[in-house]
């Protein structure tokens, strides 16, 4: 599904993010990418959206070569992936209902099944409630659902979550990792970057952990 | 498909409607510049068209006077009168004998007392004849040819006339069109400012849209659709500026109309002209978006 070949990432400044990677992810598979803070995990993440382009080397999505995309295709592929963002990117301007509508929009659904895949999206991550409510209302758990939401509701093929429990107690990132294996159990393919140790013991998952831009045996 | 197409671009409109009533001051601001823009080229314009339809007789359809040698018999006026009717240039001739040609002087007033002294009537005989063609060179040349008629002492006609009147009519365009020039270009820039401040204003959503997998042309389109629709409402507002000032101007032409017995009235803009109007300030309105768009687009990039 996804495959990185001597992918390498450095910044204006000469300064190296990721050396020389080399990775494979299966389809429905989930996976933990894990590492120190600025080890990489976040520009790792975004190779894979086409957010950053690597320096050198290839990476391929379903056996397309993404670092060789036009910007024309660019759309489609972002289509293919829910991405839960770090600092989640929530809209402030429109209702939790409008927030989780963007894609669906972006995407050209039809107009008369979107209220219903709204709806379920919210129902699953439990904010149905506060449809109408603005973002700027909700709690950090609420809001890291509420981005959860966004990303799944036009079922993407991969999932990607930057820090999805990073500032959250115990009791809500369980929660939140629950409905990250329910979308396993459907078979999504599955990215979260996580520093959180609590997780990482129990998973019985796949666990890359990246030190100072290289993958650590 | 082109169903779900014509209601993705339904719900935009609509969309960019309520945007633009959510900004009441703002967008009625920008509608009235724009009108007003646009008022004062095809205000111009209309004038010319007043003008030009005023002294149309004059200009449109120009007068020939074709005078007899006073020794001319009845046959010979009636063989130039088959050669004018015969000949395509002519749309209208009327026949003046000297005897009405006589009548007519003498109703002018001051000359009474002279005519009357006369033993004999001095004048021709003449036909005065409406020409197809306006141009200098025609007249020049039908002259040329009439004046080799048998019996035909002058072929006379206004040339320094019509060619003041043209020369007059051309200048007006010219105006008009440097207007026109100028003013829509000053269109275009309130346009690009306007959607400039826009999509400052709407950068975070631009840039979640991107990185949601949204296209270019569907970022694009509330920002062209907005264009459009002020361009299309600065239009309206100009015609309604136009509509106005005619109206005025007609009370106050008919005050002086009747003052001097003549009949005055400015015309309206065709139906035609409306819709090119409309059709122009909407096709202004999304260009100065399209610009603007594509100059400031691509500088918001999602990291």
């Amino acid at each position: 599904m996804i495959s990185f070949k001597n992918v390498s990432k450095k910044f204006p400044g000469g300064y190296s993010v990721l050396k020389n990677i080399n990775l494979t992810i299966e389809t429905g598979e989930m996976v933990f990418v894990t590492g120190h803070s600025g080890a990489g995990k976040s520009t790792l993440l975004k190779l894979i959206a086409a957010i950053e382009r690597p320096t050198s080397g290839s990476i391929s999505i379903s056996g397309q070569n993404i670092a060789q995309l036009k910007p024309s295709t660019l759309p489609l592929l972002r289509r293919k992936i829910g991405f839960i963002f770090q600092d989640h990117k929530l809209l402030f301007d429109r209702n939790v209902f409008d927030n989780v509508l963007l894609p669906l929009q972006i995407n050209s659904f039809d107009h008369k099944l979107v209220t219903g895949r709204v709806n379920a999206a919210l129902e699953k991550v439990g904010l149905l409630k506060k449809a109408k409510a603005l973002p700027i209302t909700l709690s950090g758990g609420e809001r890291q659902r509420l981005c959860i939401a966004r990303a799944v509701v036009h079922r993407p093929i991969i999932l990607i979550a930057d820090e999805p429990t990073g500032n959250l107690d115990a009791a809500y990132a369980k929660d939140i990792l629950d409905m990250f294996t329910s979308f396993h159990q459907v078979g999504v393919t599955i990215l979260i970057a996580t520093h959180d140790a609590a997780i990482l013991e129990k998973t019985e998952h796949r666990i890359l952990q990246l030190d100072q831009g290289q993958i650590a045996a | 498909m082109i169903q779900a197409w014509l209601m993705q671009h339904w719900h935009v409109f609509v969309f960019t409607l309520k945007r633009l009533i959510s900004t009441p001051v703002t967008s009625l601001l920008s509608v009235i510049v724009i009108g007003i823009a646009f008022s004062l080229p095809a205000g111009i314009y209309i004038l010319m068209d007043n003008l030009r339809s005023i002294s149309g007789q004059a200009a449109g359809s120009p007068q020939m006077s074709l005078y007899f040698k006073t020794d001319a018999s009845k046959s010979d006026i009636e063989k130039i009168r088959q050669r004018l009717e015969e000949n395509a240039q002519i749309v209208h001739l009327q026949f003046i004998s000297k005897k009405t040609a006589l009548q007519q002087l003498q109703q002018s007033s001051g000359v009474v007392d002279i005519t009357s002294g006369l033993a004999r009537n001095p004048l021709p005989d003449a036909f005065v004849v409406n020409t197809l063609d306006s141009t200098a060179e025609a007249l020049k040349q039908l002259q040329t040819t009439m004046q080799a008629w048998p019996k035909i002492e002058h072929v006379q006609f206004d040339a320094a006339w019509a060619k003041r009147l043209n020369t007059m009519i051309e200048f007006g365009r010219t105006v008009v069109l440097m207007l026109s020039v100028l003013l829509s270009i000053a269109i275009i820039a309130v346009m690009f400012n306007t959607i400039r401040l826009q999509i400052l204003t709407k950068r975070e959503e631009i840039e979640v849209s991107k990185l949601i997998g949204a296209t270019n042309s569907f970022i694009q389109r509330p920002f062209l659709y907005f264009g459009a629709i002020q361009g299309l409402l600065g239009g309206i507002t100009a015609l309604c500026i136009i509509a106005l000032a005619i109206q005025t101007l007609n009370e106050e032409l008919t005050e002086i109309a009747q003052l001097y017995t003549l009949n005055l009235h400015l015309q309206h803009l065709s139906t035609g002209d409306n819709i090119s109007l409309l059709l122009f300030s909407t096709w202004l309105g999304w260009l100065g978006a399209r610009i603007s768009v594509a100059t400031h687009l691509w500088q918001i990039e999602p990291k």
